[in-house]
C-alpha cells in the first residue's frame, strides 16, 4: 500500500490532467492551476523557514569530524571542524553542494571466514552509489530547472543558452538529447529501486517517499515525451510562460495535452513541496549540526531561554557532611 | 550453574554473530515490544527520583501490563513535545526533513551487532516522527497512518522506553547525515518526554541522584573520597617509591582538577587516577599548584543522559566550586560524555566563568586559547603541551610490555574533535602503538556499546551487541600486530569496554592514557621500576619483582 497508494495518486494525477486538456479546461489547467500552485509553493517555503528560523538554537552542537582548532603544531581539519564563520560557510557549501557527508557513507558487512583464527569480520567497504545517484540527481534538476528560463524570458539570458549547449554537448539525435534528461531519469530510477530492493530501505519507506519519486518520474517522462516524441507547439508554450510572467496570461490553443500533463504534474509538486520531506532543500541550511563553529570553550554560545534550576549548593553539601569532612582533615567553611 | 542473561557466559558466540538483517514481516508501525532480559534496563527507582523531584516516583518495571502512567499521560508527552518544538531548532528541524535515505541504517553499532531495524537510527528517530506527524502536521492529523502518522499510545511509550534506552547517543550516525541530523538529539529530547511521565532507567537516574547529594555519581560521601584517593596514592608509592597524595578543597590553589568519580571506584580507571596523582607529583617541583574537591568529584555528568535540564543541574558544580576555591582555571580529566558537557554545554549553562582567568599552563606557559571562555583544559591537551616542550622526562620502554590501540571515545571525537592530543601522548610515552582500521576511528569510531547510561549488567545482551563493531576492531589489530592493550580517555569505555574485549577480543586490555604516562614518567633520583602501575612487571624485568 506504501508503494501503491502514491503510484496510483500520481496516475490519477495524470488522468486527471488528460481529462482536463481534453475537456478544454486550458485556463483552468494553463493559468489558475500554475498560479495558486507557484503561490503556495513559494509562501509554503518561505512560511516553513520562517517557522524554522524562529525556533532558537539553545546550544552549539555542532557534529565535529575532524581535529579541532588546538596548539599551532597540531594540524586541524578547518573544514570538518570548523573554528570561525568563514570555515563554516565553506563546510555549509561542500554539503549543499556536494553532499560531503553523504559521500562518507559506508556499507557495514560481517563476513563469515569459517577458516580464519580471528572469526567473523566486520568491514566498512565503499558505498558511494547513493552518493552518486543523489549527485546526479539534484544538479540535473537544478539544471533542467534553469534551462526552463528560456520559456520565461526574452530575450533568453545567455548563461541559459550556453548550459543548454552544454547538456546538449554529445548532439545525439535530433532534437539533440539533453545530458541532464537521461542523467535524472537513471538517477530517480535508481533512487526508487533501491528503495524497493534494499530490505531495511522497503521497511523503512513510507508513501511521502515514494510519491515524490513517481511525481518527478511522471514530471520528466512528459518532458521528454514532449521534447523528444509527442512535438508539441513550443512557440506556444513561449507564449504562454511569457504571458504568466507578464501577468497577461493567454492560453494558446494546440499546445497538446502532454504539455498539461507536465504542467499539472509540475503544480501538483509546487503544492506538495512545502509541506513534505522535500523540505530538506531548506532544512539543510539550518541544521545546527552543521552550521556552527565548534569554538564553544573560546566564545559562549547564550540560550534565549535559559532559567535557573533547582542546584545542591556547596553549603548545604557541608551541612550534610561537615563532620565527616573534618574528620578526615578536608577544609570546610564553616568550623 | 548456568549463566544468567546479565551474564556474558550467557551469549554464545556463534549466536550473537548470526545477526540477521532482515526486516521483520511485521510492520515498523506496530509498537509492541517483546522486554526479553539482557536488552533492557531496571526503570528508576522511587528514591532517586523523589531526590530529584521528578515526576511520578513509584515502584515498577518494564514488564508489568500496567507502567502506572499518570492518567493525562498522553497530554504531558504530547505538552511536553509542543514545548520543546518551540525551544529547540534541533527537534523542530529533524522531525521535518529526514527523508529517509537511509545512509545512517547501518552506522549504529546496535543494528550492526543486532540487527533490529529500529535500531537503525533513522527507523529508532521515526518512532518519535511518526507521533510528531499524527499530531502536529495537518497532514498526519487529516491522512494519519498515510501520511506516516502514529497514534500516540501507551504501547509507543513503551516501545520509547525500549529503543531510546537502546541508544547511547554517540552521535555516529550524524556524521553520515547529508542534513546533519542527530539521533542523539532526539533520543534526549525522547528521554526527557518519557521523564515526564517518570519513565526512565535506574543506572541513569541513580548516579544523577548521587550526583546531585554527594557530587559523584557513586555517592562516595568526602571523606571515602579522600580516603580512596589516598590509598590510591599509597599503592602508587608502593610502586614508584615517591608520595604522590593529592589535597582536597584547597582555597587558592592555581588549578582545580575535575575528573570522572568511576576513575576513583573501579577498575582499571584506578590506575589512571594513579597516572594523574603521578604526573601532578611530578610536575609539583615545576610548580604546578592543584586541588581536587570532594563537592565537585564528578567529571562525568548523566544528566547528558537524563535531560538538559538536569545538566545543568549536576553541571552547576564545576564553577560553583572553582570560584569558592578561587582557582584561575579548570583541568579536566579523562571522560567522554564529560567533555561534551564541558565543550558544547557548560559555558552557555553555567558561565560565563569571569571570575576565572584564561587558561595557562603553569609549567610552559602556553596559553590554552581555544578554551579562553570555558576555562577548561582538558588533560589530554595539558600533557601534550609539557610533553611537546619537553617538560616531562619520559622513558617509553618502560610501556614496551604493551603493544597499544587508541579508541576514540564517541564525544570528544565528534563533539569537540580531540583527535590528535591524546594519540601525541601515546606516541610519545609509547613505543608501540598501532590503529583500528581507519572507518572505525576518530569521527567514524564506535561506541562501547555501554555509553548514556546504558553500561550496566542487566544490559548485557545489547552491549555486547553494541560492542562488536569495537571489539571487531580490537581483534583486528590483536592479531595483526599483537595488540594486548586498548587505551581511551573515557571512563564510562574503562568500565565498559574491559567487557567489550573480554567477550569480542579476550586477551586485551583497557587503559587510561595517563596510566601509560605515569609508567613512563622518570622521577629525579627515583628507585628503579620493576612493575608498572598495575604491579605487572616490566619488560625484562620478569621474575625479578621480588
Amino acid at each position: 500500500m506504501r508503494l501503491l497508494f502514491p503510484l496510483l495518486a500520481v496516475a490519477v494525477l495524470i488522468l486527471v490532467a488528460f481529462a482536463g486538456a481534453t475537456a478544454g479546461l486550458n485556463f483552468l489547467f494553463g493559468v489558475v492551476i500554475p498560479y495558486v500552485a507557484f503561490a503556495i509553493f513559494v509562501f509554503g517555503v518561505v512560511l516553513r523557514v520562517v517557522q524554522w528560523a524562529r525556533v532558537p538554537v539553545p546550544f552549539r552542537i555542532p557534529s565535529t569530524c575532524g581535529q579541532e582548532k588546538s596548539f599551532p603544531w597540531i594540524k586541524r581539519n578547518k573544514i570538518d571542524n570548523p573554528s570561525s564563520t568563514g570555515a563554516v560557510v565553506v563546510r555549509m557549501l561542500l554539503e549543499i553542494l556536494l553532499f560531503r557527508s553523504l559521500f562518507r557513507n559506508t556499507k557495514a558487512e560481517i563476513h563469515y571466514e569459517p577458516f580464519s583464527p580471528a572469526g567473523p569480520k566486520v568491514t566498512y567497504g565503499s558505498a558511494k552509489w547513493l552518493w552518486l545517484a543523489g549527485l546526479a540527481f539534484h544538479w540535473s534538476f537544478l539544471t533542467i530547472a534553469i534551462r526552463h528560463l528560456r520559456f520565461f524570458t526574452e530575450p533568453i539570458p545567455s548563461f541559459v543558452s550556453l548550459l543548454e549547449y552544454l547538456d546538449g554537448f554529445f548532439q545525439i539525435g535530433v532534437p539533440a538529447i539533453y545530458a541532464t534528461d537521461a542523467v535524472i531519469l537513471a538517477a530517480v530510477t535508481y533512487l526508487f529501486i533501491r528503495r524497493v530492493i534494499v530490505p531495511q530501505l522497503r521497511y523503512i519507506s513510507l508513501p511521502a517517499d515514494y510519491f515524490p519519486l513517481f511525481l518527478i518520474f511522471g514530471i520528466v517522462a512528459s518532458g521528454v515525451l514532449m521534447r523528444y516524441v509527442t512535438r508539441i507547439d513550443v512557440v506556444g508554450i513561449k507564449e504562454l510562460a511569457m504571458g504568466w510572467v507578464t501577468l497577461h496570461p493567454t492560453v494558446p490553443d494546440g499546445i497538446g495535452v502532454m504539455f498539461y500533463v507536465h504542467l499539472f504534474l509540475v503544480s501538483t509538486l509546487f503544492v506538495y513541496f512545502p509541506f513534505s520531506k522535500l523540505m530538506h532543500m531548506g532544512g539543510v541550511f539550518l541544521s545546527p549540526t552543521r552550521n556552527l563553529a565548534n569554538n564553544n570553550r573560546a566564545v559562549r554560545h547564550i540560550n534565549p531561554w535559559d532559567y535557573p534550576v533547582k542546584i545542591h549548593t556547596y553549603d548545604e553539601y557541608e551541612d550534610d557532611f561537615r563532620d565527616l569532612m573534618k574528620q578526615a582533615g578536608i577544609p570546610v567553611e564553616k568550623e | 550453574m548456568a549463566a544468567k542473561p546479565d551474564e556474558m557466559a550467557y551469549y554464545k558466540h556463534s549466536k550473537m554473530l548470526q545477526v540477521d538483517y532482515k526486516p521483520p514481516s511485521r510492520d515498523w508501525m506496530d509498537p509492541s515490544v517483546d522486554f526479553r532480559p539482557g536488552s533492557w534496563i531496571y526503570p528508576a527507582k522511587a528514591k532517586n527520583l523523589k531526590i530529584l523531584d521528578l515526576p511520578n516516583p513509584r515502584d515498577w518495571s518494564p514488564t508489568d501490563e500496567d507502567w502506572k502512567l499518570p492518567d493525562n499521560w498522553k497530554e504531558i508527552i504530547l505538552e511536553g513535545m509542543a514545548e520543546r518544538l518551540e525551544k529547540y531548532r534541533s527537534f523542530r528541524l529533524f522531525m521535518d526533513i529526514c527523508v529517509r535515505c537511509g545512509a545512517c541504517a547501518d552506522k549504529c553499532h546496535f543494528f550492526i551487532g543486532g540487527g533490529d531495524p529500529k535500531n537503525m537510527p533513522v527507523l529508532r528517530a521515526e518512532l518519535v516522527r511518526s507521533i510528531y506527524r499524527r499530531h502536529f502536521t495537518t497532514a498526519g492529523k487529516i491522512f494519519g497512518k498515510l501520511a506516516g502518522g502514529r497514534e500516540l499510545t501507551i504501547d509507543v511509550i513503551k516501545e520509547w522506553f525500549y529503543y531510546l534506552f537502546q541508544c547511547t547517543e554517540c552521535r555516529r550516525c550524524s556524521v553520515f547525515c547529508p542534513y546533519g541530523i542527530d539521533t542523539a538529539e532526539i533520543t534526549m529530547i525522547g528521554r526527557e518526554l518519557l521523564n515526564l511521565v517518570g519513565c526512565h532507567i535506574n543506572w541513569a537516574i541513580e548516579p544523577v541522584a548521587n550526583c546531585f547529594m554527594t557530587g559523584n555519581h557513586m555517592g562516595i560521601l568526602p571523606h571515602a573520597y579522600k580516603d580512596m584517593a589516598d590509598f590510591l596514592a599509597e599503592e602508587t608509592e608502593e610502586i614508584i617509591g615517591i608520595d604522590v597524595k593529592g589535597d582536597f578543597n584547597r582555597k587558592g590553589a592555581e588549578i582545580l582538577f575535575i575528573t570522572p568519580s568511576g576513575d576513583i571506584f573501579g577498575d582499571p580507571g584506578i590506575i589512571t587516577f594513579m597516572g594523574y596523582l603521578t604526573l601532578f607529583r611530578y610536575l609539583k617541583d615545576q610548580g604546578l599548584d592543584i586541588t581536587w574537591s570532594t563537592y565537585a568529584s564528578e567529571g562525568g555528568n548523566f544528566g547528558l543522559f537524563t535531560s538538559h535540564e538536569m545538566i545543568k543541574r549536576l553541571n552547576v558544580k564545576m564553577y560553583a566550586e572553582a570560584k569558592r576555591l578561587k582557582v584561575k582555571w579548570i583541568l579536566g580529566g579523562e571522560c567522554g560524555h564529560m567533555w561534551r558537557v564541558v565543550n558544547q554545554y557548560m559555558d552557555t549553562m553555567n558561565g560565563p566563568a569571569d571570575f576565572l582567568e584564561e587558561p595557562v599552563s603553569p609549567i610552559t606557559g602556553t596559553k590554552f586559547e581555544n578554551a579562553k571562555s570555558t576555562k577548561m583544559v582538558h588533560i589530554t591537551e595539558f600533557t601534550a603541551d609539557l610533553i611537546k616542550n619537553n617538560k616531562l622526562k619520559l622513558d617509553p620502554s618502560r610501556n614496551d610490555h604493551v603493544k597499544v590501540t587508541f579508541h576514540d571515545s564517541c564525544n570528544p571525537a565528534r563533539a569537540m574533535g580531540l583527535l590528535e592530543e591524546p594519540r601525541y601522548v601515546i606516541k610519545n610515552v609509547c613505543n608501540n602503538f598501532y590503529e583500528m582500521p581507519d572507518n572505525t576511528i576518530r569521527e567514524q569510531t564506535f561506541c562501547c556499546g555501554g555509553g548514556a547510561g546504558l553500561g550496566t549488567e542487566e544490559m548485557m545482551e545489547m552491549r555486547l551487541r553494541g560492542g562488536l563493531p569495537r571489539g571487531n576492531a580490537v581483534k583486528y589489530v590483536q592479531e595483526k600486530h599483537d595488540v594486548n592493550r586498548l587505551a581511551c580517555i573515557c571512563a564510562i569505555d574503562r568500565a565498559t569496554l574491559v567487557t567489550v574485549c573480554d567477550y569480542w577480543a579476550p586477551g586485551v586490555q583497557v587503559t587510561g592514557i595517563h596510566e601509560l604516562v605515569a609508567n613512563a614518567l622518570v622521577f629525579d633520583g627515583e628507585k628503579e621500576r620493576t612493575t608498572d602501575l598495575r604491579g605487572e612487571p616490566l619488560k625484562g624485568m620478569e621474575g625479578e619483582e621480588e
